[in-house]
Order: structure tokens, then sequence, then C-alpha cells
């Protein structure tokens, strides 16, 4: 199966390895994560070396050479989110998840990270679950905003 | 789809132009990324439906645009034409605005802009200040097409610059119209784009082959969404710069860099790309002229380095994206090693413009005067993204040379809460921090270099005093020092070197050789790093060092942190005074170090707090004080 996904999406990019950076973003919503037989198949499918699939993995934010959780909440850490007190809201979030920056809940549901500026600065602090965006946070309501939220997700 | 000829534009002007004139009116609801979050969507569903249960739908259309601007008050919608502008919008308002204003035609006053001056209502978008001073030539079709249908951008005149470039211009003509306007790269250099294009003519002309051209779409900046906003509202804009450019440099294949998270932006690309290649637009003999051109994207991953020239382009390659030696050139070799025009989004979004109306027009708005030299002035506007403790927070776009208090307190409408503007951090992370009494500074690239600080991409990050300096030159460090690739030391250790002693600082353990320790390193990472981005990264420690020593000397001798941020330096207590025992502090402290009876005064144990500030946001009596 994995094997089928991965195939794919090297077509996809018709194995040109200028494109290199585009087959790992895919992988990396494919399965959360860049498992190491993926490396493995990309580099034997293009010729695209090991080590240089490796660099990429580990340079880039964006990939996970370990599984992420099935929702992503990030933390606006751009300029305007930290003048609006970001890193509170970060904090408190970490203390009431148990997760330090990247880390994942054991049952893979989710990972906490922070990321530099989703772009909405004028709704700043921001921070997002998946694909919906919260504006004007504030660390005293952000759990019960969360909660409301994954209960949204979970019943798509 | 067939090709379109240069008559074909024409037609599907006026197929537009009579298109719209059948309606009464265009409501344009506002969706920019800031609008959507806010539920625009939503709200635009709801018009539409709401128009089609009153029979209205042949009267009256709706258009998701892209972004408007004055995204702190979103979402927004104008009535097009006669120019009322809604604000803050939900669900309930949108029966209430078909009722009143279509149906009745009365405008409803509760949802227009207050003026913060008298409290009046203004109705019209353009008697609103914070629309008022701007002048749009990059953001022209701004909330006023939907992104997503060439046609609109058609009607608004859009690929005439580039049908009358190929019909009546040779190349050099371009050229030359560009190097008179003096345009200077908006992605931050500030490197005159005609002078680039130049070299890259004649280092393609040495070798005999067919360069590249770059859009740099990879807005690494935080704080920043200036050409997130411009691709979002109105792609086509850059697509017909670049096209227009490389028949000027000769490029047959072109490449838009853009950042994987902004899927918006990158889907409406997409769309604008395929739009225009159905029309002929882009591809083989476009207006069948000999000229051939066609653009492809490649999608980054975040990093802040990526964004510069050489790095970008590695990135390109599939490589990890890290710069090389600045001795080579991206314009002799850039991309797999051929000579590269690579320029900013915004930069291509103005070369229709300075093909429609000349380099001449251009050249005189702005600061200085570049008629002998670009590097003698900064002509033409600059988009900025005005955020931070600010009123209007949202994009705007204003002559280059405009002071920054006419940016903050005009346009922007001050510092909110009674605060006092305390520093205006401009150009990035590697960027610097202008303080308050230097307002007066015109916004150009030369000044703002001059002062310490740059010009950057755009971003406008307003601080009021209750921020402290030594923090945010704390902030920007740590961010560089993330996104530091590693490959030349300078950067690589001697940010790290500036990260601990402004730790040290902030925890209250700094000692006075700090502060010239602190110039030294920043001084040798500017002259030593490998890249312009090491060689600006000392900027915001050398920023807040020259403005605001005092806060540096206070945080280091006396051990204080007057803005009231630094943990180690400081303590939350409650006021005997303003506390009335309401009981809601204790309810939200998480470390339970909140005690006190309702009613009764409520006091911190201190052993217990870890100054996460809740207590003083929940606080409606602003008894939580920080000493």
């Amino acid at each position: 199966m994995k094997t089928d996904k991965v195939q794919s999406i090297i077509k996809k990019w018709n194995g040109d390895p200028n494109y290199a950076i585009e087959m790992l973003q895919d992988i990396q919503s494919e399965f959360r994560y860049i498992p190491k037989e993926v490396i493995e198949e990309i580099s034997e499918s293009t010729g695209i070396p090991r080590t240089q699939l490796y660099y990429l993995a580990t340079f880039y934010k964006a990939f996970s050479l370990k599984p992420r959780g099935e929702h992503e909440i990030q933390v606006c850490t751009g300029t305007t989110c930290y003048v609006k007190g970001a890193f509170r809201i970060l904090e408190s979030l970490q203390r009431k998840c148990g997760l330090s920056d990247g880390e994942t809940t054991d049952d893979l549901q989710y990972t906490l990270k922070y990321v530099r500026c989703l772009g909405c600065c004028s709704l700043a602090p921001v921070i997002s679950l998946d694909d919906a965006i919260i504006g004007k946070a504030k660390s005293s309501t952000i759990e019960g905003l969360l909660a409301r939220k994954v209960g949204e997700v979970d019943t798509k | 789809m067939t090709k379109i000829t240069i008559t074909d534009l024409k037609q599907i002007s006026e197929r537009n132009k009579s298109t719209s004139e059948k309606f009464k009116a265009s409501l344009l609801v506002c969706a920019g990324t800031g609008c959507v979050a806010n539920k625009a969507f939503i709200i635009r569903d709801a018009l539409e439906k709401e128009l089609k249960e009153k029979n209205l739908e042949s009267d009256y259309r709706v258009i998701a645009t892209g972004c408007n601007g004055f995204c702190a008050q979103g979402p927004l919608m104008l009535v097009s034409p006669e120019g009322t502008l809604y604000l803050n919008l939900k669900l309930d308002d949108v029966s209430t605005i078909v009722d009143e204003h279509l149906i009745n035609g009365k405008p409803v006053q509760d949802l227009m802009y207050i003026s913060p001056v008298d409290e009046t209502r203004t109705p019209k978008m353009k008697d609103i200040q914070f629309f008022k001073q701007q002048q749009l030539i990059i953001l022209r079709n701004r909330g006023a097409i939907d992104p997503e249908q060439i046609d609109d951008y058609i009607g608004r005149g859009g690929y005439q610059a580039l049908a009358h470039a190929l019909s009546e211009m040779k190349p050099n003509e371009i050229l030359n119209e560009v190097k008179t306007s003096g345009i200077r790269g908006r992605g931050g250099g500030g490197f005159p784009t005609g002078i680039k294009w130049e070299s890259c003519i004649s280092s393609a002309k040495k070798t005999d082959v067919a360069p590249y051209l770059v859009c740099n779409a990879d807005e690494g900046d935080p704080g920043a969404f200036m050409d997130r906003s411009i691709i979002e509202a109105d792609p086509h804009s850059v697509i017909e710069g670049m096209a227009i450019g490389a028949y000027a440099i000769g490029a047959k294949e072109g490449f838009v860099y853009i950042r994987k998270e902004y899927p918006l932006a990158l889907e409406r690309l997409r769309k604008a790309i395929q739009q225009a290649r159905d029309y002929g637009l882009l591809g083989q003999k476009i207006f069948d002229t000999d000229f051939s051109f066609d653009i492809n994207i490649h999608q980054g991953a975040g990093a802040f380095v990526s964004g510069e020239s050489s790095a970008l382009m590695t990135a390109m390659e599939g490589k990890v994206g890290e710069p090389h030696s600045k001795y080579i050139h991206t314009v002799e070799s850039g991309y797999k090693g051929l000579p590269t025009v690579l320029n900013n989004v915004e930069t291509w979004a103005n070369i229709p413009v300075i093909i429609e109306k000349g380099g001449k027009w251009f050249s005189k708005i702005g600061s200085g005067d570049v008629s002998e030299s670009p590097w003698k002035g900064s002509s033409g506007t600059k988009v900025f993204s005005l955020v931070g403790d600010i009123a209007n927070t949202g994009l705007v776009e204003v002559p280059m040379g405009i002071t920054l208090e006419e940016i903050v307190n005009k346009i922007g409408g001050g510092v909110p809460e009674g605060r006092q503007c305390k520093a205006v951090q401009t150009g990035g992370p590697s960027g610097g921090c202008i303080p308050a009494d230097l307002l007066n500074l015109p916004v150009d690239f030369d000044t703002l270099t001059q002062a310490g600080s740059m010009m950057g991409s755009g971003g406008l990050i307003v601080m009021d005093d209750s921020r402290c300096m030594v923090d945010v030159a704390k902030y920007f460090i740590d961010f560089l020092v993330e996104e530091s690739c590693g490959k030349c030391t300078p950067c690589r250790e001697g940010l790290v070197i500036i990260k601990t002693i402004l730790a040290r600082v902030t925890n209250g353990l700094g000692e006075p050789s700090d502060l010239e320790m602190l110039s030294d390193i920043s001084e040798t990472i500017k002259n030593a790093s490998l890249c312009d981005l090491g060689g600006s990264a000392p900027n915001p420690a050398l920023s807040t060092l020259k403005y605001f020593k005092d806060e540096y000397k206070a945080h280091i001798i006396d051990k204080k942190c007057p803005a009231g941020v630094c943990k180690a330096l400081i303590q939350y207590t409650i006021s005997k005074e303003n506390c009335n025992g309401c009981g809601v502090c204790p309810k939200h402290c998480p470390e339970d170090a909140i005690s006190g009876e309702k009613k009764e005064l409520h006091t911190i144990d201190q052993s217990k707090c870890v100054k996460c500030g809740i207590c003083r946001e929940v606080c409606k009596f602003d008894a939580v004080e920080v000493e």
C-alpha cells in the first residue's frame, strides 16, 4: 500500500530531482512523517542520494522523521503574535498538554508546535488547529476554544 | 480553449464591463486570509442565499475578492460602484443589509466605520482615513476583482501592457522604461531592477544561453503578508509582469517560488497560470509573435534563509536552500548555473504599470531624484503590512518617502488603549527598531538603512510602551539562531553568543561588560558572514543597543525590566485598591497560586507563581499589577 502511494507521488513530480522538496512535502502530508523506508524508495527510484533526502528532511521544520499527530495545533510566534503575547499562549498550552515543541500525544492524535507567521497578523495572536485559524487568542480562553474546535473536527 | 488575440483582449474587457453594468451593484466580500479566518466565506454564502430567496440575483452579484487591506475591521463588504463599506460583519447582518440597503435603499449606519476622532460614521470607503492617504499601484485591483477570473483582470485593463510590449516595443525599449522608472527591488535589498536585468542580459549574451526568470514569493519574514496578499488578490498582475520581464531579458522559462504554507495563494496562482495558458498568454507564440514563455511553480518549504537569492535557487534544484558566497552573482550563475533574474512578487506586479504609464511617470512618484541614477532615490510606492500595537492593522500602499509618523498615526490611527508608541520595527527579523522620536523619518531604502534598520520586504510592527526592547532583541535573535543555515561560522556561532548574552540580561544576570561584548560580536558577524542574511542578522541587537541603551542598563545594573516583561525581573501582585474579590483570577490560575475568599482581597503566592500573566488578562478591574 505504502509503495503504491510513494510511487504515485514520485510519478506526480516525474521523479525529477529538482522537485525533491515537493515530493517530501507530499510524503509528509500523506504519512504525517517521512518514514525511513520511503527515503530509501525515493532514492532508488529517482537517484537522489539518501544523504540529500535526509538533509532536506531534517533542515526544514515542515518535515518530521517521527510520526506527527492526526491534528496539528500550531501557535504562531511571528513578530506580531510575539508582541501580542504568543509565548504566553504557547506556554499555557504546553503546560496543559504536557508537550514540548513539536511533540505528539501518545495516542498520535495531537501535535503541538510553534510556527513563524501564519500570515494573519491583523488577528494576532493566532493559533491554528489543522486548517482552522483562531484569531485574537487568549491564554485564559484558548482551552475552551480548542475543545470546541476539536469537537467540530471530530464530527466531520 | 483557443488563444486570444489583442483585439479579443478589448472585447473581453468590454464584455466584462457590460456584464457588471447589468447589475445594480456588485457586493465585494473580502476573502483575504484574515477575513476568511473571520468567516468571510460563510458570510458570502449567506449573502448569496439571501439574494436568491428574495429574487435579487439578477440585480446584485456577490464576488469574493482578495485582501482589501483593512484587516482590523474584517470581515468586510464593499458595495460597488457606489462605495459603501461595511465592517465587522456577522452572519445576522446579511439580511439587514439586503433588506435595508438593497431593498429599501437605506445604507445601514450601524455597520459603517466609526471615526475615532469624532465618533461619526463614514459611509464611503474612499473617505476613511485609512484609505485616503494610500496610493494604489501594486494593489490597483485589490478588493475590486475576483482573483480567480482572468476576465475580471482583463476588464480592468489587464494584459494590455503585455500586448503593447509584444506588439510595439523591442526588448531593449522595455529595459529602458524599467531603468527610467528607477524601480528598486521590493524584496528588501533595494537593488535597482533595471541594472539587474541589464547585467543578466549581458551575461546571457556572453554565454549565448536563455536566462531564467524567477519570482520570489517565499515571504519568510514573520509579520509580513504583502506578497501573499498580492497573489491572493491579483495573481495575474504578477504573471503579466513576469511575461513582460521575460520578453525584455529573453527568458523562455520562469518560476514562482512560493511557500507551501500559503495554500490559498498557491491555489489562486495555479488557477491563474492555467487560465493564462488557456488564453495563450503563456506558452508558445504569445499574441502570435515569436515570443514564447511559460511559468512553473516551485513549492518552498518554510525556511527564512531560503528567501535569499542564491539559497532560493539551490532549493529550486531540490537541494537544501543554503546560500552561496556573495561574489557569485545569480544574474551570472543562478538557477542550474545559468544567468537568472530574481525579483520579488511586488516588483513584478509593478512592471505592467511601468510599461502602461511609462518609466518617467513612475519615477516621479516617491522620494529623491532617480533621473540620473536609481541609487539617488526610491521611486514608486511600497506595500507595508502595518501590524502590532496599532488601531488600524492591515495592508497599506503608500508612496515612498512618506514619514513613519504619517503611516502610524494617520493611516494606522495611532496606538490604541491610551498607550504611547515606543518603537516601530521594520525590515523583518534582521531589520531594526526605530524609536518613536525618529518617526518623522521618511520611509525609503536609504534613510531606513542609515537609521540602522532596513526597508526589508515591508513589515511595519508598531510597539507600545509595554514592550521590552531587550526582550524584542532576544526574540529576533532566537529566531535567527533557529533559521541560520549554519554554513558559515560568524553567523552560526556569533548569533548563539548574542543569544546567550541576551538571555543572561533578560534573566537579570547581565554584567556591564556584556554591552561591549554585544557590539563587538555584532560587528564581526556583520562583516564576516557569507550572505546578506548573516550580514544583517545582528541588526536587532545593534539597533536596540543604539536607541534603547537605558533599557539594557536597567536590566543589567538595576536588575529591573522597566516595561514589566522579563519574567525573572518582575512579579505580579494584586492591588488592594482595585481588587474587589470577584474570584475570577483564582479560578483561571493554572498553578493555584492565588488565594482569597469571595469579596475579599486576593493574594498571589510568589513561590507558586509561574508569571504566565493569565490573572492580569482575566482581571476586569486592573487589579493585577506588575512590579
